[in-house]
């Protein structure tokens, strides 16, 4: 149905012209599934852009090459036709449905909206046709849904409404470019049965990007890995997972989580303390228990997995371990301090000793201050070093975290995301904290960084004896770090065990659950 | 230690880089420069007017009248007779001042205010911004007028009254960009490493939220300065012989049509001084904005 072949496209910046996509073949038939596997700066995005005139030209510029589709060159194509197709025969589904979809319009009436214009169907028509679309892409009480915000639906549902719009025209191609990225693992899992649904209902082509083989492990029947622009292999799924040639292709294939950690000796003295903990707040005059009566201990030299779906409170828990945001009722002891009802100087003392790494590392560091200035700061807060002597404890910290030293004045926007994940974890391991709450820390990351900044974190947890408390919503990755696991779900505690018993005898339906969830667990 | 090492060292203890940095690439801007370079030409005209003006800014010569440029008089005289180059000289001294100061007292007003408000949230700010809504509600003019009248006219408190009602603006601007700041993950680590509000706010905030302050204050600095020549034209500010180039401006208004020089040089010098400043605001904010950097 799609075949693309010699495509080549450059760049043309400032520092002269590079090839983002360098003579690349793939090709899409009608009723399976295509997957290109990269990671960022790989060209996977690129080549699919490239195909429908979306990446802008100049810079950028089509060598070379020819995409056919259905008997037409799509490169030979000026924007009129192009446009035509575009919307008709190929649609694209996105990695954020928030940002694609009008956040002032009722889902229903963007969906209303092509099938009255484009179709000329009528108000009544238009509407029975949306609610049919959004009952085929698995929208509950589409009757009711159908006159909501996007606000309105969660992030899966979002992705769902934005499914259905790309379904309208009934596509006999649809480009898919991470479309599960910015889920969690669960809601991934659903996305990518309604894809395969949908799929074998409509007969239609799906060429999916994605960064992680273990994602379209279940999904693909070709699969193509790009690096720095080139395909560096393809073929059959079978074929790559059972027999990669290529060694990024087998880079790929390690850097899927698994295996686990052999559990250390844990002391039974526990370091934290959590003792029938609440976190509520007022939304709209209604009181969100985001975290409801949370009792557990975290004990020395431990690493706690913390997994639970996105509104579980599993980040609002992370943060009021450590003060960040208010608790409402209950306790945390600390080494025996009480942390709630401390003062401003007893807490400051104990900043020191818990630290925190974030999601996103490009949110999370001050975009106006260079590696140094980031990793002095806590040094000369704490008084730990003197502001003739931190030059050298952070050049050391940036030897521990891998970044070398030649980058100390540089901004974080410098970095790419894997880099700067290691400035957080060196500005959060300045201080010789005994205790870090890792929230996601590795979420955002490509899978191949993922891997590597997860050996970061259990070699610098082991050299610096860390306690930490590690939250994701990913059983895969906390199975490789964490001894034990506790699993929340709407603000409670579910189930905790120690990390072997929960993955061989796990006790509730809702972790059996997470357990399915796991990408590319056909492949273990 | 292999040299890249130690070139890494004394990187690393040259410390605080952002200011350095920015001074660094405003320094290889040229426009920014030129802009810095005539403000700063201007600023000590105006200091040593009283020992360089070629004339006595009072003195009258009814017999000459309004001549155009000539010889003796670069710029012309006015209708009394009065030498323009010394009049525009001595008005620099006031409308520098007032633009200067006004806005300085604007920006160490507002942008505190602003920040303290945006960052801490809650009540705290829900007092402070009423109390800049009820300031904003107040009738500018009668506000001035009464402050003159309870206290004489008095420059200092012309400075005082301009930056008090200017301040205004400066702490919304800088409340909203504080607000979506304190929003962000880089300040929750900065309250996780147990840093104080006010060092977050100084460090973390403050040189984040720069940017859309920069260029409202070099907008702030020439509104300041024809706010000037209108109070001064309602007879609030400085009165003749004293001058302003706000004043010089209103009274060449009137006698354009004879004498259009008396409108042209204020003016001239005016858009020159603008200039300037939007160069130099510009290269300050290109200067902070690491990400735009081109090394």
């Amino acid at each position: 149905m799609l075949n693309v072949n010699g495509l080549t496209i450059s760049f043309t910046s400032r520092e002269g012209t590079t090839r983002a996509v360098d003579n690349v073949n793939f090709s899409v038939t009608a009723g399976s599934t295509t997957a290109i596997i990269g990671e960022s700066g790989s060209g996977k995005s690129v080549s699919c852009y490239g195909l429908l005139g979306l990446i802008p030209q100049p810079p950028g510029r089509i060598e070379s090459g020819s995409a056919l589709f259905l008997d037409t060159d799509l490169l030979r194509l000026n924007k009129h036709a192009l446009r035509q197709i575009r919307g008709r025969d190929i649609a694209m589904v996105f990695q954020d449905p928030m940002t694609c979809l009008n956040p002032y319009m009722r889902v229903g009436a963007q969906l209303m909206e092509p099938l009255r214009y484009h179709r000329g169907a009528s108000q009544s028509e238009a509407k029975r046709q949306a609610l049919d679309l959004m009952a085929e892409v698995g929208i509950r009480d589409p009757e009711i849904t159908i006159n909501y915000y996007p606000y309105q639906f969660s992030g899966g549902m979002r992705q769902r409404v934005m499914i259905a719009m790309a379904l309208i025209n009934e596509p006999s191609l649809l480009i898919a470019d991470e479309p599960t990225t910015a889920l969690d693992v669960t809601v991934q899992a659903q996305i990518l049965k309604l894809l395969s649904d949908i799929q074998l209902r409509r007969n239609i082509g799906i060429l999916m990007i994605s960064h992680d083989l273990a994602v379209v492990a279940d999904i693909a029947d070709q699969i193509i890995v790009m690096q720095e622009g080139k395909v560096v292999e393809c073929g059959d799924r079978a074929a790559i997972f059972e027999r990669p040639q290529h060694p990024y292709t087998r880079k790929l294939l390690a850097s899927i989580p698994q295996g686990q950690k052999i559990p250390s000796s844990i002391s039974s003295n526990p370091l934290v303390s959590v003792r029938n903990l609440c976190s509520w707040f007022k939304q709209d005059n209604e009181t969100v228990k985001a975290v409801n009566d949370v009792s557990f201990d975290i004990y020395r030299g431990e690493v706690l997995g913390l997994v639970g779906e996105s509104g579980s409170g599993k980040s609002t828990l992370g943060r009021s371990l450590l003060n960040l945001v208010p608790a409402t009722s209950g306790q945390i002891l600390f080494d025996g301090h009480e942390v709630i009802s401390l003062a401003a100087s007893e807490l400051k003392s104990l900043r020191r000793r818990m630290q925190i790494i974030f999601q996103d590392p490009f949110a999370s560091l001050n975009p106006r201050m260079t590696v140094y200035d980031t990793l002095a700061e806590p040094l000369l807060l704490h008084k730990l070093e003197t502001r003739s002597s931190a030059a050298g404890r952070v050049l050391e910290i940036m030897d521990e975290v891998g970044l070398a030293r030649s980058y100390v004045r540089k901004y974080p926007h410098e970095f790419s995301g894997g880099q700067r994940q290691r400035i957080a974890i060196g500005r959060a391991l300045a201080s010789r904290p005994d205790f870090i709450v890792a929230d996601e820390a590795v979420s955002a990351l490509d899978v191949t960084i993922q891997a590597q900044i997860l050996d970061l974190m259990k070699t610098l947890a082991q050299e610096y004896g860390l306690t930490m408390l590690f939250i994701s919503h990913d059983l895969a990755v906390i199975r490789q770090l964490a001894d034990r696991v506790v699993v929340l779900q709407n603000g409670e505690i579910v189930e905790q065990a120690e990390t072997t018993a929960l993955f061989e005898y796990p006790q509730q339906d809702y972790t059996r659950r997470l357990l399915e969830a796991i990408p590319g667990k056909s492949l273990l | 230690m292999s040299t890249t090492s130690i070139n890494a060292l004394v990187d690393a203890e040259q410390g605080s880089s952002l200011w350095r940095d920015a001074w660094l690439r405003l320094s290889r801007n040229r426009p920014a420069l030129a802009g810095f370079a005539v403000l700063t030409l201007f600023v000590l005209v105006a200091i040593l007017t009283p020992w360089v003006a070629p004339y006595d800014y009072a003195q009258q010569n009814l017999e000459l009248g309004a001549t155009p440029p000539s010889a003796d008089h670069w710029l012309g005289t006015d209708i009394f007779g009065r030498d323009l180059l010394t009049q525009i000289m001595y008005g620099g001294r006031i409308s520098l001042a007032v633009g200067f100061i006004a806005t300085a007292v604007a920006l160490l007003i507002g942008v505190s205010w602003g920040a303290i408000a945006g960052y801490m949230g809650g009540r705290i700010d829900a007092v402070m911004m009423r109390l800049v809504d009820i300031l904003y509600a107040l009738p500018f003019m009668i506000f001035i007028v009464l402050l003159m009248v309870v206290f004489g006219r008095n420059m200092l408190l012309l400075f005082l009254a301009i930056g008090a009602v200017e301040w205004l603006t400066m702490a919304r601007i800088m409340r909203a960009q504080v607000q979506s700041l304190r929003q962000q993950e880089f300040v929750e680590a900065a309250v996780s490493l147990g840093l104080s509000p006010l060092a977050i706010i100084w460090r973390h905030v403050i040189p984040n939220a720069l940017g859309p302050i920069i260029v409202y204050t070099t907008l702030t600095v020439p509104s300041v300065m024809l706010l000037e020549a209108f109070l001064s034209f309602l007879g609030l500010g400085v009165q003749p012989p004293e001058t302003s180039w706000g004043l010089l401006i209103s009274f060449g208004t009137e006698t354009m049509e004879e004498y259009p020089w008396l409108l042209f040089f204020p003016g001239l010098v005016l858009a020159i001084t603008l200039f300037a400043l939007n160069f130099l605001g510009d290269g300050l904010r290109d200067a902070l904005d690491v990400r735009g950097a081109k090394d």
